[in-house]
């Protein structure tokens, strides 16, 4: 085969992963809604649990760089702006940097690695252990059984914690502004909120919907893809990891694209 | 009296790629016998019980169970098929989130509009019926390989299905414990009048279950018949087979270049 051909090769190959992953993604949509209509709901606690998991388990560490993140935001635009006697707007730019873009990638980035890879693993397990195969023998659907609680856990949690290291990040950069730059603290956050728009803020939170929905859908296809015991497993976990943070930042670009023409 | 046929296999041929693993098998299984299903590793016969329970679809030829064309029915159809037949798993396939309880529990929870106290009732009989009346509450990570494959068990029968499937259910088992598993798959067909349909390769539990036996071989079924039909058989490849001898017709090694002319290049 030659590089060319090789080239097409892969092409192809990725093209039909695509349509696969959005038939799974289809799928889900159509259980998620026409299941209730066939009396075969999904259940609440299966919910709950991979809510509690994917979110309120990813609260620390995603606080945690969000805080973070907030102080050298804080920090590397002080250095800049101090050469123009404009410390004060390092508050919008700590606010506005976070809502846009940091705070819903950031976030993403995180729980991609920590409950994308568990999805992937969890899944990947079931398959090889024919756990998936007994569901469907006993007239259960996987989708409906494993993917569509998942599938709801991401969504709703991950505009939560996006809410959330949005606060806590601009938290981070306060510190900075009052203790590190002595600005007066009520000065600070009336010029973050007074630059601060919603449309900064919605922007952000459908960024996060995109992501959770990325991060379900290819933890969820990787892992029931998974062929050949531990190490298919371990494959499975690390391509699930790398594909979201791949199509993480491919969407994010491409959104934030799509809103700064929406502007002009 | 005639008997009722509950599965039926009519010239089913599976390929995975250019290798043809079931090439054309003929099979009727009839209400209420103990068919035992089997082959060498790699003769297909694992392949051949995931079309009976429409977990594949063949190429060509066609799978009835319960008088039911499977490639034929919509979701809803073959839904309400597999609600009728249990199956249990050589890995056991026990879902390792839930306790033994859940475990067992969950085809009636899902399927069954019953009272809580109801299921409870019936997963408790279940699991007497395995002889684990009492471990409702453990993890199956807490069992050992013998207890699993019970469980396993016990939740392939609690529908109370027409048909159960066994996938080498006494694989990776110490004697004793297959004996038990033996006497289980036994009692279960006595008891429940079930259709059994085992796939084994272990020649003492096919000859202390089986009221017909079928020896699949290269995706082809070479002989079906009582055990001592079988063991009469003068197909030399069934004799080898039961013999368990390494000589014989059938060819241990599957290289398919000759061994000189690969050594020489």
């Amino acid at each position: 085969m030659n590089f060319i051909e090789k080239i097409g090769d892969s092409v192809i190959k990725a093209a039909q992963q695509a349509r696969s992953v959005l038939a799974l993604f289809f799928d889900t949509l159509y259980w998620l809604v026409a299941g209730p209509f066939k009396n075969k709901f999904v259940k609440s606690d299966s919910i709950f649990s991979q809510m509690a998991f994917a979110g309120a388990g990813s609260l620390i560490i995603a606080a945690f760089v969000s805080f973070f993140t907030g102080i050298v935001i804080a920090m590397q635009s002080a250095y800049q702006l101090a050469r123009f006697g404009a410390n004060i707007y390092v508050a919008p730019m700590v606010a506005v940097g976070l809502a846009r873009e940091l705070a819903p990638v950031l976030t993403a980035l995180v729980v991609a690695g920590r409950v994308g890879a568990a999805i992937a693993a969890e899944l990947g397990t079931m398959k090889v252990t024919e756990q998936i195969e007994a569901l469907e023998t006993m007239a259960l659907n996987p989708i409906r059984f494993l993917v569509v609680p998942r599938f709801l856990a991401l969504l709703i949690m991950l505009p939560c914690l996006t809410v959330l290291a949005d606060m806590i990040g601009i938290f981070g950069g306060f510190l900075v502004g009052v203790f590190n730059l002595h600005l007066d603290p009520y000065r600070y956050m009336t010029f973050s909120f007074k630059f601060m728009q919603w449309k900064d803020v919605w922007t952000g939170l459908v960024k996060s919907v995109v992501f959770g929905i990325t991060i379900s859908m290819v933890g969820c296809y990787t892992g029931l893809q998974t062929k050949g015991g531990a190490e298919g497993v371990g494959k499975a976990t690390t391509l699930s990891v790398v594909t979201s943070f791949i199509l993480i930042i491919l969407f994010d670009c491409l959104l934030t694209g799509l809103f700064y023409f929406m502007q002009t | 009296m005639e008997k009722e046929i509950v599965i039926k296999a009519e010239g089913v041929v599976k390929k995975f790629g250019d290798r043809t693993v079931l090439n054309g098998i003929n099979l009727d299984i009839y209400r209420g016998e103990t068919f035992v299903i089997m082959g060498g590793s790699g003769c297909g016969k694992s392949t051949f019980l995931r079309h009976l329970i429409g977990a594949l679809k063949p190429d060509s030829g066609r799978v009835s169970l319960l008088g039911k064309d499977l490639s034929k029915l919509q979701e809803d159809e073959l839904d309400a098929v597999k609600k009728k037949i249990g199956m249990s798993f050589q890995s056991s396939a026990l879902f390792d989130s839930m306790t033994v309880g859940d475990n067992v529990a969950l085809p009636l929870k899902e399927h069954a509009k019953l009272d809580k106290s109801v299921v409870d009732i019936v997963v408790k009989m279940k699991l007497e019926l395995v002889g684990l009346r009492g471990f409702e509450d453990l993890m199956p990570s807490q069992l050992s390989g013998g207890m699993r494959k019970r469980v396993g068990l016990a939740r392939a029968i609690v529908m109370d299905p027409e048909i159960v499937f066994y996938d080498e259910p006494t694989a990776g088992l110490d004697p004793i414990v297959s004996g038990v598993i033996d006497k289980l798959i036994l009692d279960l067909s006595k008891k429940l009048s079930i259709t059994s349909v085992v796939v084994t390769h272990d020649m003492k539990s096919v000859f202390s279950i089986a009221d017909r036996i079928a020896m699949l071989y290269e995706g082809r079924v070479l002989e079906v018949g009582t055990p001592d039909e079988i063991r009469k058989s003068k197909n030399q490849m069934v004799q080898q087979f039961v013999s368990g001898s390494p000589d014989g017709p059938i060819k241990f090694f599957q290289q398919k270049d000759d061994y000189l002319e690969q050594l020489m290049k």
